[in-house]
């Protein structure tokens, strides 16, 4: 029986192997020819060597995340074909070079898949070079589905064309061709996964960093300061690419200490600024943090998590940060938590957060970790006309050059959001101060404007409050299972509850995206009107629920949580349902 | 700024309650030359008597009359210490940030609008200790920026510990026993990590500091101004009448500030004599002038209302 347009494709290899790049190429392959496409990547914190690998998924519907099973696996070497011919479905194939590979049935450890060697370094070589091993291979693997090589011929001259020259897009589209007739002649319709394209649809294709960066950019982002780190560094990338399109100023600075500051110092001077960073790096900015909320200067931190202590491991996934980055700093103020779950929500909530931070003069943290930031993901493109930047109470110059002989930048106000002058500004002439300080920024230490001017941050937060949409539960209204999680979960819960909807079981799911304000009564109000809530996160104590127990009092019981550095995959969730379900 | 914007101004008594902004209004105001007294807000430091902070606030505010400089566009970065409290008695636009992190917070200002005269103004801790990796890397740099350090050579907020330009064997609370260090040389340093105006000033001679001081906030690159000051609870050694007797004008000993070697061998002298005055100056492109986005409109009073972001998602097709 021929299954269509239901594909997971992984490859596997060392650093070097040119795994991400061929991978992102398939997959935009196919997104151009109408499909839904998602890609991860799993990868160690080294340049060379080391076992990397991808994961494609390819579907004829709407698709949320990467799955735990495939239906082909590229095997780069032999370390590859052990690790991962298990994860196999029957029927699948294994596609490796059969002239330097020779695995045994003990390697494989199973008799239900299908074994397709291609020549891939020999092909290579014939088409120019062995480091279009990859290439062949993706050649071979659409020989197989049964998709053309038009498409893919496209998205070669795209890659190389531009950057590398045509004779070198030449080479390479020889060499999937040599993979594809190669394949087509020897297993032809053997394999019973196939590809067909759809319709073209206009969609994109970006990583969960890529659409922070778009969103960033769309905000009217015009300083970008940051130190690498994983998995934000793409970020950082992203927004260097563009620094010249858009006339914007970005830094790569001598630590996150100086990121966070300088982003402070241009968001105080009238910017949009922003810095990104991982755990260990937000460590560093953590009393640039309280700076920003002291000086009320408005401030988009992105925290994109991987697992800690410390160096922790870099380059994987993890949500263990979310009550460090809730408290951090000293003492007490309003911050912003916004935690995207897909590359939509990473657009848009980027968007937000500008808006949020200019418009109450506090801190936001977007959170993220290394499997939303770093995986890409096909989407209907962003609908980003007439958007509205709202700039909050910056004053304009002529108000300030008529009236600014009153101006006070600490004014206590009702919502306690004071209007704001910014350097250049003739009327406006103020010091802002990390200290304790009156209306006019003066440093004071008495207790009535101690009380004034704590009291007044905090009514920021109470205003931002109801700017703020609630959490909305998707999914049946009276349903068996009901998810609660905020974060990268978001689309293998979706994926699951699509499983279990087969299984006859009804879900539906909250996806808390504000942790701070948090929305303490839809919350309470889901989890005590639900059958049997269930808690998803990657960590290991459940933060969440310890938010919920002090925001709601009350106590999710059910959790399933995963904190080996790896992303949920839907079966995780699926197979943890299941478990509960059985008692 | 939307077009339906109103200012939000709450019963305060100015009588401007619910008026509305309207655009386009051109205020024509005379320009008057700057004086003293535009600058001098209505708080007074609060520093101990015979302290060098309230001659090099003096000196800022008159190197700013002297150039004629416009409060608004003028922006005083500080960190924390005693002398970092001189942002509040100046005013400008100015900004005290944390403990040594004054540097990078004057950096994102001057991206922000490159038009602004900003002066960072820290203390010897606040600079070349818990701020010494910003200061290597603002340096190297060569952002337009003026640096003036109120170098006393000794922590004052923090009650009398030793300095990173404290000499051996300065004993304090911190160093019971003395200091063992070396202290940081300043002005060698600024002239190795890519300083381009690298002076020392002494707090005591307020024409020849407000010289070095208008010169650096004139000239176009990092200015480092290390100045020496007596402080008066803590420092018993650097005394007015030790700096009267060790100090020396590079301006009368020939000194020719274009040459780097003979800028370093100025640097590295010590002991009885030591030269204060513009050790090192080199004209040399600014990290500014590296970004043609800060060619010409500060990036602070760009539009964002409507950025069109369509080519760069065609990237992603």
């Amino acid at each position: 029986m021929t299954v269509v347009n239901d594909f997971s494709w992984k490859i596997a290899g060392v650093a070097g192997d040119g795994i991400l790049n061929a991978g992102l190429m398939l997959a935009r392959t196919c997104m151009r020819g109408g499909l839904s496409v998602f890609a991860a990547a799993e990868y160690p914190s080294l340049i060379r060597g080391g076992h990397n690998h991808l994961d494609v998924r390819i579907s004829g519907r709407e698709i949320y995340s990467h799955t735990k099973n495939i239906t082909v696996l590229v095997a780069m070497n032999m370390d590859s074909v052990r690790k991962h011919s298990r994860k196999l479905l029957p029927g699948g194939a294994i596609i490796y070079d059969g002239d330097q590979l020779k695995p045994t049935e003990a390697d494989i450890g199973r008799d239900d898949v299908k074994l397709y060697p291609v020549p891939l370094l020999g092909l290579a070589e014939k088409a120019g070079g062995k480091i279009m091993r990859n290439v062949v291979a993706m050649g071979a693997t659409l020989g197989i589905t049964g998709l053309d090589l038009e498409a893919f011929n496209g998205v070669l001259r795209d890659n190389f064309g531009k950057k590398k020259g045509e004779a070198v897009a030449q080479a390479n589209i020889t060499a999937a061709k040599l993979g594809y007739d190669y394949a087509v002649e020897h297993y032809g319709n053997d394999f019973k996964f196939k590809l067909q394209k759809n319709e073209a649809n206009g969609h994109i294709f970006l990583s969960g960093n890529e659409a922070i960066v778009a969103g960033a950019i769309k905000a009217g982002c015009k300083f970008f300061s940051a130190y690498p780190m994983t998995p934000a560094s793409s970020i950082l990338h992203g927004m260097a690419a563009n620094e010249k399109a858009f006339g914007m100023v970005v830094k790569h600075t001598e630590d996150e200490i100086a990121a966070v500051n300088m982003a402070v110092g241009a968001g105080f001077a009238g910017l949009r600024a922003m810095t990104a960073t991982s755990g260990g790096g937000f460590a560093l900015m953590v009393e640039g943090l309280g700076l920003a909320a002291q000086t009320e200067t408005p401030l988009v931190i992105v925290e994109a998590q991987r697992p800690g202590p410390a160096t922790g491991m870099a380059t994987h996934s993890g949500q263990g940060d979310l009550r460090f980055v809730l408290h951090a700093s000293t003492d007490e103020f309003p911050r912003v938590v916004i935690a995207p779950g897909d590359v939509n929500d990473c657009f848009y909530y980027t968007i937000h957060a500008f808006n949020i931070a200019e418009k109450y003069q506090l801190p936001v943290i977007v959170m993220t970790d290394k499997y939303l930031g770093e995986s890409y993901a096909s989407a209907p493109e962003f609908q980003h006309h007439g958007l509205r930047m709202d700039r909050g109470k910056l004053l304009p110059d002529d108000y300030l050059a008529n009236n600014g002989h009153d101006y006070r930048r600490y004014k206590i106000t009702e919502d306690g959001v004071s209007p704001r002058a910014i350097p250049g500004q003739p009327g406006g002439a103020h010091t802002a101060s990390s200290y304790e300080h009156d209306e006019e920024g003066f440093e004071r230490e008495e207790e009535e404007i101690r009380i004034a001017m704590h009291d007044k941050r905090f009514r920021k937060l109470e205003s931002a409050a109801r700017d703020i949409p609630e959490p909305q539960l998707i999914g049946h209204p009276k349903a068996d299972i009901t998810f609660i999680s905020w974060g990268s979960p978001k689309g293998p819960i979706k994926e699951a509850m699509l499983m279990l909807e087969k299984d006859g079981i009804k879900t539906n799911y909250l996806q808390i995206v504000y942790l701070s304000p948090f929305p303490a009564g839809k919350v309470a109000e889901v989890v005590r009107h639900s059958k049997r809530p269930v808690i998803v996160e990657s960590n290991k104590t459940s933060l969440l629920n310890s938010l919920v127990r002090e925001n709601c009092l009350l106590d999710v019981k059910d959790k399933i949580l995963r904190y080996d550095g790896r992303p949920f995959n839907p079966e995780d969730i699926y197979y943890g349902i299941k478990e509960l379900l059985a008692g | 700024m939307p077009a339906e914007f109103k200012v939000p101004l709450n019963g305060n008594g100015n009588g401007l309650n619910g008026i509305e902004v309207s655009h386009g209004l051109k205020v024509l105001q005379e320009k008057k030359k700057l004086t003293m007294a535009d600058l001098t807000p209505k708080e007074l430091p609060t520093w101990c008597g015979g302290c060098g902070d309230f001659n090099i606030l003096f000196t800022i505010k008159n190197a700013l009359v002297e150039l004629d400089a416009d409060p608004a566009n003028t922006l005083l970065v500080s960190g924390i210490g005693c002398g970092s409290k001189t942002p509040h008695f100046v005013k400008t636009y100015g900004f005290e940030g944390l403990h040594g992190r004054s540097l990078p917070v004057a950096t994102g200002a001057k991206f922000a609008n490159h038009k602004l005269d900003v002066i960072v103004v820290t203390g010897d801790g606040d600079g070349y200790g818990i701020g010494g990796n910003h200061l290597i890397h603002s340096m190297r740099r060569n952002l337009d920026l003026t640096h003036i350090v109120q170098n006393n050579e000794v922590y004052g907020l923090t009650k009398g510990q030793y300095s990173p330009t404290s000499p051996p064997g300065f004993k304090s609370p911190s160093t019971p026993q003395g200091a063992i260090e070396e202290p940081v040389n300043p002005v060698a340093l600024g002239i190795t990590m890519g300083a381009t105006y690298v002076a020392r000033g002494y707090a005591y001679e307020v024409n020849h500091l407000k010289q070095l001081i208008a010169g650096g906030i004139k000239h176009k690159g990092y200015a480092l101004i290390d100045v020496f000051q007596p402080c008066s609870t803590y420092n018993k050694v650097n005394t007015i009448a030790w700096y009267k007797e060790h100090l020396y004008k590079l301006e009368e000993a020939g000194h020719d500030p274009k040459d780097k070697m003979q800028a370093m061998a100025r640097a590295m002298e010590g002991g009885d004599k030591l030269p204060i005055g513009l050790f090192y100056k080199e004209e040399k492109p600014t990290y500014e002038a590296g970004l043609p986005q800060l060619n010409g409109v500060p990036l602070s009073k760009m539009d964002i209302s409507n950025i069109d972001i369509t080519p760069m998602l065609e990237r992603f097709k």
